[in-house]
């Protein structure tokens, strides 16, 4: 008989007490690479008052449910979650373990990879079994796609934006084992989550946005970037972003779109300013319509989108933004 | 004396990291001669470290792995108004993944010696895991606060400082030592002065090969890096582009045209 390879898991997140989306996609794309390899898919849950909503999990794929339920597993808290995840871990051998690249999943990925002495590839946009079962790890760089492998060490870890796997499909049908977890009782408690506060975004979200406009590093200044963001309330879009606008600090992190950001797919997107870096792109590829602006007629965005406009973007903006108010009071007319 | 240990990465600049491209014939990167320059968030660690040294009298010490031309970034951390700098730079260390990185790294700082904070950006420019804070945390077995844009107090050994969450933010008390990753929103680094630039001249850079840091080669670089790059792919652009021509007037009205007729404004 064929060794039993060990089970796909997904760490699971919880807001308030409610999983998040990104942990149902993943729990879906472990079902695939499980079926694949003819293992399991266990998802480890750690919060307070989940049980109403463990069904989900296994409606989503999951066979197995670890279960954290106290109130001091209400907020994420470094040091206990990382030692039960890391115990859980070395326990039951999982084969590949996924945990969505939030802000909290990005600090807990690398603190159990460390422990478990293994591997972690960061915000992936595919993940696919080779001939040998080995998880391709897929990122965009340096204007293309490279696979990253963890050949040796186990478990094969991967964090991963929401949005990039789809929804699964639920079959209410389905259940599954949960297994209670102990809080272990030796932990140093040299760090501690007193508050977690979440405050109303400003704007349109732009997960949910018809049209988003991006901004990249094109605008050049905070003056050429208030052209864009005029182009983007003249639509009532959603400003979205590149990572060197937000490094230059002409908007927050939350904007930034792509690989490391937030994963959109607007009826209408409009880079501006920005060449169409791979890690950008494959954040909007959802999109229905796409525009470019850019001076630079031999910037890779013009490969990517369905219409493009070489022109110095702090120029060509302004008469656009006129000409959409012209046809919007046009609409209001007729 | 409050000391703080501030990791820095030297990385190739931005403006030009695009032109290193993978070649589609041979699956290798076209160009490697991009200049190396100091990661842009390492600034904002390096300003935390600086602003904590005047509140608390404290001493910096600024750590970098990488070839021997990131010795210049360590310099301009110096001339910053960093106290002594050490660079860990040895072939073997090259093609390390974030697990080895995090690894040599943390060997660097046991052997440079006893410490209150780690300060490091929250992520390089070049690889953006934002693994190496934590993982050398976890090698130091120490506490780590990821993406912290705010330090809310700061007690004999137990610190307050708010890191950013999605549309929000965690309050963490935290008892050091311990390693911070940084945000741009944490502070507003200060340029290079002159007079910092001449008093670095005076100050040593201390560079340690593998056999002074004292590892092994199994546990560094490549050798050291559970994962791999196993294939390198061109992609092939998704779309076909209408470029719409004319004087800015005409583009403007061509494109609010098409958009309309698409029905998606």
């Amino acid at each position: 008989m064929e060794n039993q390879l060990g089970p796909v898991w997904v760490i699971a997140e919880q807001i308030d007490c409610r999983i998040l989306p990104v942990s149902f996609q993943l729990v879906g794309q472990a079902r695939i690479l499980a079926d694949r390899l003819k293992t399991s898919v266990e998802t480890v849950l750690l919060g307070d008052q989940m049980d109403a909503q463990i069904h989900q999990l296994f409606a989503a794929g999951a066979d197995r449910v670890y279960l954290g339920n106290a109130p001091e597993l209400t907020y994420y808290q470094p040091e206990i979650y990382t030692e039960m995840i890391v115990r859980l871990a070395k326990a039951h051998r999982p084969e590949i373990m996924l945990i969505g690249s939030t802000s909290v999943g990005t600090e807990l990925a690398p603190l159990v990879a460390a422990r478990l002495h293994t591997g972690l590839t960061a915000h992936c946009i595919d993940l696919v079994l080779d001939d040998k079962k080995i998880l391709e790890q897929k990122i965009p760089a340096y204007g293309g796609m490279i696979s990253i492998i963890c050949p040796e060490k186990r478990p094969q870890m991967a964090t991963i934006a929401s949005g990039v796997f789809p929804q699964p499909d639920l079959d209410e049908n389905r259940t599954g084992e949960i297994v209670p977890l102990e809080i272990p009782a030796e932990i140093p408690h040299r760090i501690q989550t007193l508050e977690i506060v979440r405050e109303e975004p400003d704007g349109i979200p732009l997960e949910s946005a018809p049209i988003v406009v991006a901004g990249g590093a094109g605008a050049g200044d905070p003056e050429g970037w208030k052209i864009i963001a005029d182009l983007s309330e003249t639509l009532n879009a959603a400003l979205g972003s590149t990572r060197p606008a937000v490094d230059e600090g002409w908007i927050e992190l939350e904007s930034m779109i792509g690989q490391s950001g937030k994963m959109v797919s607007p009826e209408l997107y409009i880079g501006v300013g920005l060449s169409g870096e791979l890690q950008h792109m494959v954040g909007i590829a959802g999109a229905k319509v796409m525009v470019a602006i850019n001076n630079d007629a031999k910037a890779p965005i013009f490969e990517q989108v369905d219409y493009g406009i070489v022109d110095d973007c702090r120029e060509f903006v302004p008469v656009l933004i006129e000409k959409i108010k012209e046809y919007q009071e046009k609409l209001v007319t007729c | 004396m409050f000391k703080i240990v501030v990791c820095v990465k030297a990385v190739p600049d931005p403006k030009e990291a695009h032109k290193i491209k993978i070649d589609p014939a041979t699956k290798t990167l076209t160009r490697t001669d991009v200049p190396l320059v100091l990661n842009l968030l390492d600034k904002n660690a390096m300003e935390l470290a600086l602003q904590l040294k005047e509140q608390l009298d404290a001493h910096i010490t600024v750590l970098s792995m990488g070839p021997p031309a990131a010795g210049n970034i360590v310099k301009e951390c110096l001339a910053l108004g960093g106290n002594q700098g050490f660079l860990l730079s040895d072939r073997a260390f090259g093609g390390a993944d974030a697990y080895a990185t995090a690894y040599t790294l943390a060997k660097g700082i046991e052997k440079i010696g006893a410490f209150d904070l780690i300060v490091c950006g929250m992520a390089s420019s070049d690889g953006s895991t934002e693994w190496v804070g934590p993982e050398m945390a976890a090698f130091l077995k120490i506490p780590v606060v990821t993406r912290v844009n705010e330090i809310v107090e700061t007690g004999k050994e137990w610190w307050k400082v708010k890191a950013s969450l999605e549309n929000g933010y965690r309050l963490m008390q935290v008892k050091l030592p311990a390693v911070f990753t940084v945000t741009r929103e944490l502070n507003t680094p200060k340029s290079l002065s002159f007079s910092g630039i001449i008093k670095a001249r005076k100050k040593e850079i201390t560079e340690w090969n593998i056999h002074q840091l004292g590892v092994s080669e199994k546990t560094v670089g490549q050798k050291g890096s559970p994962t791999i790059v196993s294939d390198l792919a061109t992609v092939d652009g998704k779309r076909t582009v209408e470029l719409i021509s004319g004087t800015r007037e005409e583009k403007a009205d061509q494109l609010v045209q098409k958009l309309a007729e698409a029905g998606v404004i």
